[in-house]
């Protein structure tokens, strides 16, 4: 078989531009785990299914596992690992630290992912467009209603602290 | 207390929402190969050849394993060693693990794996647990010493013809389960890693470090002493990752053989096959009463559809049994329970491992003795409480119970009383009831040690460190050791760190299932922290001239307690201990007491030191056009013994309800007459997202254990029982149908309809 040809891309993942070679057939997941040793984001299917390698790209939820590394080339990546700001937890994470809305915690990150796209489009979402936002995030832990709880809470603490500023 | 019984944090959540938290995959080492299994394509077939010829041929291959290589058979229970790492002559189900190939990367070795060549010549073979009982069906796994059982249980409490004999009312039936598997979010892997001085490594995401550790000494012919089995936490398990698999045996060879790191991580579909989760049983049911509503006697008749493997099905054979006696007492009960292999992937422990199935018949047949005896299924259940402090009909000894509350709360918070007969046609409510163990109260190689145990260090920073064998899967583990420390030394949270699942640096915990951990753990490491608290007081009232007793541990502080403002920072005081006592460390250890259980054999087996219970009321719409069931609240009342932290176990209730509601609606582990699985995916099968499930209100009731570390019983497993039956009973009440198979899909649910139309 022939060696592959590699290409080179580039992408800005959280905030830093870094420059991958890959092959054509390698999907944004393994770029992000395996060559970026950005282990947060989970591989739980490899078949776009489980919503656990849920990535923004572009501001815009995406199945990692499911996308090739080359789509992403000249885009935004943003994943779990650039949700806190330095030390300081998003108000999502403080969240799901409260709620208890990490159980495993392997769903956790595309969780966080798909709710910091879903409070960018819509910053007082309903428990119903919550539901609507995360349903293509499996959990098999926490039957979900910790996690809605969270969500919701984030969205008035952000909403909080926006009108506080 | 301080801390006990307050909604706190979990001690490891900032790693959990930050994608800290290192898994299994997440870990990679210098020079790693990675590994693939070649599986049989076939349900049974025996292998005559294996040229691994062309697969070692393809650049970057560097080894080939085969069943020759670990011809030795191993299994969780010591009585059924009944599998080999890799086939050595037949494959016994389609998935069985032939061969493994370890190259420079995932892809090299998946397209080498495909290049081993096997000559197979195949097997008649058998899918359905009753052909397999009969005479001429073939042998599956020639282990069984009697066709194809893998285990036959018939145990009888009681007079059961007298107590029958006094029965005014009868419901007898026939029930189905299907089964269903674990799913959890993380697949499988394990990495293994050879080192020159001829120590073996091996981290693997599994929920039973010790005995994966004495399997590998066992299957490998090393000395355990040897080997080291690191457990990084797990990304969910309940009960798929509680016994040895293929892919770590395999990765410790390949390891040994290259000198190289390996690492193995299933494919989703393999985590299908892999599966050992809930048994299909086949149930037959008679259960009587009195025309008061008092329960007599209960006599069952079970079918277990095992697959290839034993796995824990001895125990399951038994439980499926045993857990029945509870919380409803009986005057007399038989059960007749038969294990048989099939050529499937095996079944095992799925969270309330062997009881959430019989516990089904039994909730619908209470639902319906109610029925006939025009009781509310509430008051029914009330007038067959077990008396405080007694003894099951087999001899199970019960002491805290907080049964009847947990009855009380559900039907309070559910409405009940409004509801119950009450909704218009097309929407209903059903309650359902069950107990569960707290840890099984026996090891599974029989021995006289320390089933859990911890080390605690003190350093003079005021830092304490817990070294536990204890496995963190998601449940909170790591959290109660923290939550205890804190709670008996005083020290704050950031002061505690816990080290768990490692078998080099922390003593002997059996592992995280039969939902022993806090139980046994919880134990232990309140026993030794509690002998390094009294040190540390002592050598407080030696300085300031009181009674140990007068001084508190707390809140970073060490302080008098009729004056608080006499106080040192809690690192002070290790500091005066240390000086007083030498280095400070402990440890603490626990047994379960030996006198909870009867005498006969099978008497240990389902035997714990204390049993959580729980109710739930569900409530349904069904639209009788498309036969779908929406399940739109669960009430789940649960009594823990006591909530260390409610927040966590609000978290067990919830999700244990989940997947029980999962199992009633949604889920079906099925196989093709082939033998291949009928949809390996997560998209094919089906578990519940965020729009499907209900909502889930939960209900903590405690009673105070008098053997749990401050009151406390498990929360992991019991609460899933009720989902169920509970559903099925709602069912009932909506639309006045029974539905004795599992799942409730629109296609089941609008035949029984039809069927009563015609009626």
């Amino acid at each position: 078989m022939p060696e592959p040809r590699l290409e080179t891309i580039t992408l800005t993942v959280n905030g830093d531009v870094v420059r991958v070679a890959v092959a054509p057939e390698r999907t944004l997941v393994e770029v992000l785990r395996y060559d970026l040793g950005l282990t947060g984001t989970k591989q739980g299917c490899d078949e776009g299914d489980c919503g656990a390698c849920s990535v923004l790209l572009d501001g815009r939820q995406v199945l990692s596992c499911i996308t090739l590394a080359v789509e992403a080339d000249g885009c935004r990546v943003d994943t779990v690992e650039g949700l806190a700001q330095g030390p300081n937890l998003h108000p999502l994470q403080e969240a799901f630290v409260r709620h208890g809305a990490a159980q495993c915690g392997f769903c956790t990150p595309g969780m966080l992912v798909s709710a910091r796209a879903l409070l960018e489009r819509d910053p007082a979402p309903t428990r119903d467009a919550i539901k609507h936002a995360l349903s293509g995030n499996l959990c098999r832990c926490t039957g979900y209603t910790k996690i809605i709880d969270a969500v919701e809470d984030a969205a008035r603490v952000a909403r909080e602290r926006a009108g506080a500023r | 207390m301080n801390l006990i019984g307050k909604r706190l944090p979990r001690s490891d959540s900032a790693e959990r929402v930050t994608g800290r938290t290192r898994y299994t995959d997440d870990l990679s080492f210098p020079g790693m190969l990675h590994a693939k299994i070649v599986r049989s394509p076939h349900p049974h077939a025996r292998i005559l050849q294996i040229d691994p010829t062309r697969a070692l041929a393809v650049p970057g291959v560097r080894a080939v394993v085969t069943g020759k290589d670990m011809p030795t058979r191993y299994g969780i229970l010591p009585w059924t060693h009944d599998e080999y790492p890799l086939a050595v002559d037949r494959a016994l189900y389609v998935g069985d693990a032939v061969a493994a190939v370890a190259a420079i990367d995932e892809a090299t070795a998946t397209r080498a794996a495909e290049l081993v060549d096997i000559q197979w010549e195949v097997l008649p073979f058998v899918l359905d647990p009753a052909e397999a009982l009969a005479e001429g069906a073939p042998k599956v796994n020639d282990t069984a010493r009697e066709g194809n059982v893998t285990k036959h249980v018939e145990l009888a409490f009681g007079d059961l013809d007298a107590a029958m004999g006094r029965a005014h009312v009868f419901v007898e039936g026939d029930y189905s389960f299907h089964g269903s598997t674990h799913a959890a979010i993380e697949p499988h892997c394990a990495i293994g890693i050879w080192e020159p001085a001829g120590v073996l490594t091996v981290y693997s995401a599994t929920q039973v470090p010790h005995y994966l550790h004495r399997e590998l000494a066992h299957v490998l012919g090393l000395g355990a002493d040897r080997i080291r089995v690191v457990q990084p936490p797990v990304g969910g398990a309940f009960g798929g990752k509680s016994e040895p698999f293929d892919l770590e045996f395999c990765v410790a060879k390949l390891a040994m053989i290259t000198g190289r790191p390996v690492k193995i991580l299933y494919t989703r579909e393999e985590v299908f096959y892999a599966h050992r989760g809930r048994h299909p049983m086949r149930m037959h049911m008679r259960v009587g009463a009195t025309r008061d509503g008092k329960l007599t006697a209960c006599d069952a008749r079970t079918l277990i559809d095992g697959g290839a493997y034993a796995s824990f099905g001895l125990v399951t054979t038994y439980y499926s049994g045993q857990l029945l006696a509870a919380p409803l007492a009986l005057d007399a009960y038989r059960f007749r329970s038969t294990r048989v292999y099939t050529n499937k992937p095996a079944c095992g422990p799925k969270r309330g491992h062997g009881s959430v199935q019989p516990r089904f018949a039994f909730e619908v047949t209470i639902d319906k003795l109610a029925e006939a005896l025009a009781l509310d299924p509430i008051e029914l259940r009330r007038r067959n409480l077990l008396a405080p402090g007694s003894r099951t009909v087999n001899e199970l000894a019960i002491r805290s119970n907080g049964f009847e509350e947990c009855l009380r709360r559900v039907e309070m918070a559910s409405g009940w009383k409004d509801k119950f007969g009450k909704l218009p046609r097309g929407r209903g409510v059903g309650v359902a009831g069950s107990f569960y163990i707290s840890g099984t109260n026996y090891p599974i190689y029989p021995n006289e040690m320390p089933q859990s145990a911890v080390q605690l260090k003190v350093d003079r920073s005021g830092r304490v460190t817990v070294f536990a064998g204890t496995s963190e899967i998601g449940q909170g583990a790591d959290a109660m050791l923290a939550l205890i420390v804190c709670e008996e030394l005083g020290v704050e949270p950031e002061s505690v760190r816990v080290v768990t699942g490692d078998t080099d640096l922390a003593p002997v915990d059996l592992g995280a299932y039969s939902s022993r951990i806090t139980m046994m753990a919880g134990n232990a490491c309140l026993r030794g922290a509690r002998s390094l608290a009294d040190r540390v007081r002592a050598a407080v009232a030696k300085r300031w001239e009181c009674s140990p007793k007068q001084v508190a541990l707390a809140a970073g502080r060490a302080m008098l307690r009729e004056d608080t403002a006499k106080q040192v920072p809690i690192a002070e005081a290790f500091t005066w201990a240390e000086t007083d006592e030498g280095t400070l460390g402990a440890v603490g250890w626990y047994q379960s007491p030996k006198d909870v259980h009867g005498t006969y054999r099978g008497g240990t087996i389902g035997a714990s030191p204390a049993y959580s219970f729980t109710a739930h009321v569900a409530q349904v719409s069904v639209d009788v056009e498309t036969g779908e069931v929406h399940v739109e609240r669960i009430w789940i009342a649960h009594d823990c013994g006591r909530a260390l932290n409610p927040v966590i176990v609000e978290g067990q209730m919830e999700g244990s309800a989940y997947m029980g509601f999962a199992e009633a609606i949604f889920e079906e582990h099925e196989f093709r007459a082939s033998g291949l699985h009928r949809g390996p995916s997560l998209l094919d099968y089906r578990i519940p997202t965020t729009l499907d499930t209900p909502e889930l209100e939960s209900l903590i009731v405690e009673s105070i254990d008098p053997e749990g570390p401050y009151g406390a019983k498990e929360a992991g497993e019991g609460p899933l029982h009720p989902s169920i039956p509970a559903i099925a009973n709602a069912i009932h009440d909506a639309v006045g149908i029974r539905l004795d198979a599992l799942p409730f899909t629109p296609p089941r649910v609008l035949r029984a309809l039809q069927e009563k139309t015609r009626c």
